[in-house]
C-alpha cells in the first residue's frame, strides 16, 4: 500500500491513514483506519440531527408564509442575514453562553440549517402559479388541502433544493464542531500533534467526500421529487434544465 | 454561586479582572484591548478583498466565454459546482501539500469557492438581457464585441453585483476560517480557551458581521453608481 501510493506524496499518505491503524504520534492510541470510520459516523450523527430539526421547524413555517404570502422581508431576510454570521462565529457565541458540548453544537447547527430551508420553501411555494391554486379552490379544496395537495408537490424541488444547501452547509460546520466540545471528522485537523500532517489530510478528504456524496444524493432528491408536468415545464423553456442547479440556493458556510 | 463569586475575588487581580476570569462580557476589558483585534481584522479584510476581486475576473471571463459558447454552460457550473460545495476548511488541508501553508493556500481554497456563484450571477444577468435591447443595438451598427459591452453587460449589471454581494458576504464567513491555513484573520480570535470568552466571542464575531455588512454597502453604492438608470426608473 504504502509503496503503490507513493507516487502522491502527502496524499499517499493521507489515504494510507483512513485505511490503516496505526499509533499516535504522541505515542499509546491507535489512530487512523476504524477510528476514521467512528469520526465520519459522529459527523454524520451530529449534522443529520441538526439537519432533521431544522426541516421539522423551517418547512410548516415557510410553507404557511407562503400559503398566506405575507412576511415575505422576512422570509428571505432571514436568509440574507445567516449568510453574513460566520459559522466559527456562530459556534462560539453558543460555546460562550450556552456551554460545550453536542447538544449546543447540534443547535448551533440548527439554527444555521434553518434560514436556507426556509427562504426556499417560501419562495417555492410563493411561485406556485395562482391559476393552480384558484383551480384548487374551485375544486372544494380548504386551505389545508390547497396547501398539502398542491402547494407542497409543486414547491418540494426548491424545498429539496434548500435541504441540499444547509446539508452541505452543516456538515462542513460540523468539522469544526470540536472547538465547541463535539467530537467529529475535525478531531484529527484540530489536533496535529496526535495525528500528524497525513492525518489532517486523510481527515480533509473524508469531509470533503462526505459534503460531495451530501450534495449529490440530494441533488438526485431533487430531481425524484420533481413532479413530472414541472420538469417538462422546465424543460421547454430552458432548452436544457442545468442539472438542478438553478434551484440551489447559496451555502453560507 | 456565591462560592464561585468568592473564588473570583481571590484570583481577581482587579475590577476588571474577575469579570475576564468568568469569562464574561466585559466592556472595561474590551475597551482596552481592542488593538488586538486590528491586524487580524486587516487580514480578513485584505483575504475577502483579493479573493472576490480574483474570483470575478475568473468568473467573469468564463462567464463571457460561456456566453457565445453555451456548450460550455455545463461543465462549468459542474466543475465550480464541486469546488463550492468542498468544504474550505477541507479545502486548506487539501492544498498544503501543493501550495504549503500561508496566504495563497487560504485565497486560492477562498477563490474556488465564489467562483460559482460568481459566475452563475453573471449568466443569469447576461442571459435576462431583453432581446429589444439588443435588436436595437444591432440596429445601431454595433459590433458583436460592442453590443456585449455597450449593451448586455450594462443591463446585465445588477444581477452581476447581486452575485459580487453574495460572494463577498459568504467569503467574509469563510475568511474566519482562514487561519487554519495559516493566513490569519479574525477566525484565530476565537481558537483555545478564547471560545468559551464572552468578551472575545462578542468582538470577534461582531466585527465579522460589521465586515460583511460594510462590504455589502460598499457594492451596493457601486452599483448605484454604474446603473444610474435603475434609480430614475424606480423614482
Amino acid at each position: 500500500m504504502q509503496t503503490t501510493l507513493a507516487f502522491l506524496g502527502q496524499f499517499g499518505g493521507a489515504i494510507d491513514f483512513i485505511f490503516h491503524q496505526r499509533e499516535s504520534y504522541a505515542g499509546g492510541v491507535q489512530i487512523g483506519g476504524s477510528e476514521m470510520l467512528d469520526l465520519a459516523w459522529q459527523q454524520i450523527k451530529l449534522s443529520a440531527v441538526a439537519l432533521g430539526i431544522a426541516i421539522a421547524v423551517a418547512v410548516p413555517i415557510g410553507l404557511w408564509l407562503g400559503h398566506v404570502r405575507r412576511f415575505s422581508f422576512f422570509a428571505i431576510s432571514v436568509s440574507n442575514i445567516g449568510r453574513a454570521v460566520p459559522t466559527l462565529a456562530l459556534l462560539a457565541f453558543f460555546a460562550a453562553y450556552l456551554g460545550l458540548g453536542f447538544t449546543n453544537v447540534a443547535f448551533a447547527l440548527t439554527l444555521l440549517a434553518i434560514p436556507p430551508i426556509l427562504t426556499n420553501t417560501y419562495v417555492g411555494v410563493y411561485q406556485v402559479d395562482r391559476d393552480t391554486v384558484d383551480a384548487a379552490r374551485g375544486m372544494g379544496m380548504r386551505g389545508i388541502d390547497v396547501v398539502r395537495r398542491v402547494e407542497l408537490p409543486l414547491a418540494l424541488p426548491t424545498i429539496a433544493g434548500g435541504v441540499r444547501t444547509s446539508a452541505v452547509n452543516v456538515i462542513a460546520t460540523a468539522t469544526i464542531a470540536p472547538l465547541a466540545g463535539a467530537t467529529s471528522l475535525g478531531f484529527p485537523i484540530l489536533n496535529a500533534q496526535i495525528y500528524g500532517p497525513e492525518g489532517q489530510i486523510g481527515a480533509a478528504m473524508v469531509v470533503a467526500v462526505l459534503a460531495v456524496a451530501a450534495d449529490v444524493l440530494l441533488g438526485l432528491f431533487q430531481r425524484a421529487v420533481t413532479p413530472r408536468g414541472v420538469k417538462l415545464e422546465a424543460g421547454d423553456r430552458q432548452g436544457r434544465p442545468l442539472a438542478g442547479f438553478r434551484k440551489r440556493g447559496v451555502q453560507t458556510a | 454561586m456565591i462560592l464561585e463569586l468568592a473564588q473570583v475575588q481571590i484570583h481577581g487581580r482587579s475590577g476588571g479582572g474577575s469579570c475576564v476570569q468568568n469569562d464574561g462580557f466585559c466592556p472595561d476589558w474590551i475597551t482596552s484591548n481592542l488593538d488586538r483585534y486590528v491586524d487580524p481584522f486587516l487580514q480578513q479584510v485584505f483575504l475577502v478583498v483579493v479573493s472576490v476581486a480574483v474570483g470575478f475576473l475568473i468568473a467573469g471571463a468564463l462567464a463571457l466565454l460561456a456566453h457565445r459558447r453555451r456548450w460550455l454552460v455545463g461543465p462549468i457550473i459542474g466543475v465550480t459546482g464541486v469546488l463550492y460545495t468542498i468544504p474550505s476548511l477541507a479545502a486548506f488541508f487539501l492544498l498544503q501539500p501543493i501550495t504549503g501553508r500561508g496566504k495563497l493556500t487560504a485565497t486560492i481554497a477562498l477563490v474556488g469557492y465564489t467562483l460559482l456563484i460568481i459566475f452563475r450571477n453573471v449568466t443569469t444577468g447576461l442571459r435576462g438581457v431583453p432581446e429589444e435591447a439588443k435588436d436595437a443595438g444591432r440596429g445601431l451598427g454595433f459590433t458583436d464585441n460592442q453590443l456585449l459591452w455597450r449593451v448586455e453587460v450594462p443591463l446585465a449589471l445588477p444581477e452581476i453585483m447581486a452575485g459580487l454581494r453574495i460572494a463577498s458576504t459568504t467569503t467574509v464567513g469563510l475568511a474566519t476560517l482562514a487561519f487554519f491555513a495559516g493566513a490569519g484573520g479574525l477566525g484565530e480570535r476565537f481558537v483555545g480557551s478564547q471560545i468559551v470568552f464572552k468578551s472575545n466571542v462578542v468582538v470577534a464575531g461582531g466585527l465579522c458581521v460589521l465586515l460583511a455588512i460594510a462590504l455589502d454597502l460598499v457594492i451596493l453604492g457601486a452599483q448605484r453608481v454604474l446603473t444610474p438608470w435603475t434609480r430614475a426608473r424606480s423614482a
